[in-house]
């Protein structure tokens, strides 16, 4: 058994409004030097494929299909195999 | 000629745009729910606004998958007039029908007011009974409104006639002030390559009648009924 965790983001070349509210937030709570702040997803998902690469096709679907939006998102994904 | 109002887990401005076409307009006019795999009998189909599928994931995602979708995707290959409104923009989009995406306002808030918009197509089965640049004063209710679509894809729109209604001031200039959600140059509407589907965010279903201080939403319906009658389209 596999244990996807799937990142999305904004991609750089567009803003983030709320990753910006959560910069001036911390700036205000006097955390000097944060310097830029991105807010994204995470996305956790269990799956009953038997390997790893298969896990991992399947996953990548996801994300294309589904998951992130990729004409503003980026995605990234960690695939643990874990004890069902 | 028949109507149909799709009606997703969430959808709630379904009742409105039912309301604008079979009382206010007199046409013939079914909810269709999204589970439906048959949209043969219809000449027209509505995407309404609302919060399908309580815009989880992002507004319109998972609508996309809804079963009544493929059936669209045909309706729109077959050449026939949909039309999705706000959150009905956001499924077009997601199900990469009309192309781009939204962003989060860019003030971060919900904005619900009303706003005006300049007709930048009026050869569409959408527009076509409005006046070249027409002003148009219809609400807008979306937290999500923010149209973004690459350099590229816009250049393409721009050259086929894509961009159907931009976000003006009252006068008709397009200005950033008046853009009230950051939209790429104030885009409120698209149509596809083809210009039969139109996506806008702004509602005109909740102006169809002088009760609703104001009825600029209507010629967008009754553009459709003529578009379906025969009537023709400019350009």
């Amino acid at each position: 058994m596999f244990y996807a965790k799937v990142y999305i983001t904004l991609k750089k070349s567009i803003a983030d409004p709320q990753g910006n509210a959560i910069k001036e937030a911390l700036l205000s709570m006097e955390y000097d030097g944060v310097k830029d702040v991105r807010m994204g997803k995470l996305i956790e998902i269990k799956l009953a494929d038997k390997s790893s690469k298969e896990a991992e096709k399947r996953v990548k679907d996801m994300c294309d299909t589904l998951l992130a939006n990729t004409v503003i998102e980026d995605y990234t994904y960690d695939i643990l195999e874990v004890q069902p | 000629m028949k109507f149909g109002v799709v009606v997703f887990p969430g959808s709630n401005c379904d009742i409105d745009c039912y309301n604008a076409l079979r009382d206010v307009l007199d046409q013939d006019t079914e909810y269709i729910w999204h589970r439906t795999k048959n949209l043969g009998s219809y000449d027209c189909i509505v995407l309404p606004g609302g919060f399908s599928y309580g815009s989880y994931l992002r507004g319109g995602a998972i609508a996309k998958v809804s079963p009544v979708m493929d059936r669209v995707v045909e309706f729109v290959e077959s050449g026939k007039p949909v039309i999705g409104i706000s959150n009905g923009f956001q499924v077009l989009v997601e199900s990469g029908i009309l192309p781009g995406a939204f962003l989060r306002n860019n003030n971060m808030k919900f904005i619900c007011e009303n706003v005006y918009i300049r007709t930048e197509s009026i050869s569409t089965p959408f527009t076509n009974l409005c006046g070249k640049g027409q002003i148009l004063r219809i609400p807008i209710a979306h937290g999500d409104g923010n149209y973004y679509v690459g350099d590229e894809t816009l250049k393409r729109m721009e050259e086929n006639n894509q961009i159907v209604f931009r976000y003006c001031a009252r006068d008709g200039e397009v200005t950033d002030a008046s853009n009230p959600d950051g939209s790429l140059q104030n885009i409120a509407g698209v149509c596809n390559r083809e210009g039969n589907v139109l996506g806008m965010m702004p509602h005109p279903e909740r102006c169809m009648e002088e009760i609703l201080e104001g009825r600029d939403g209507a010629v967008i319906f009754k553009s459709i009924i003529n578009y379906l009658k025969g009537g023709a389209v400019n350009g």
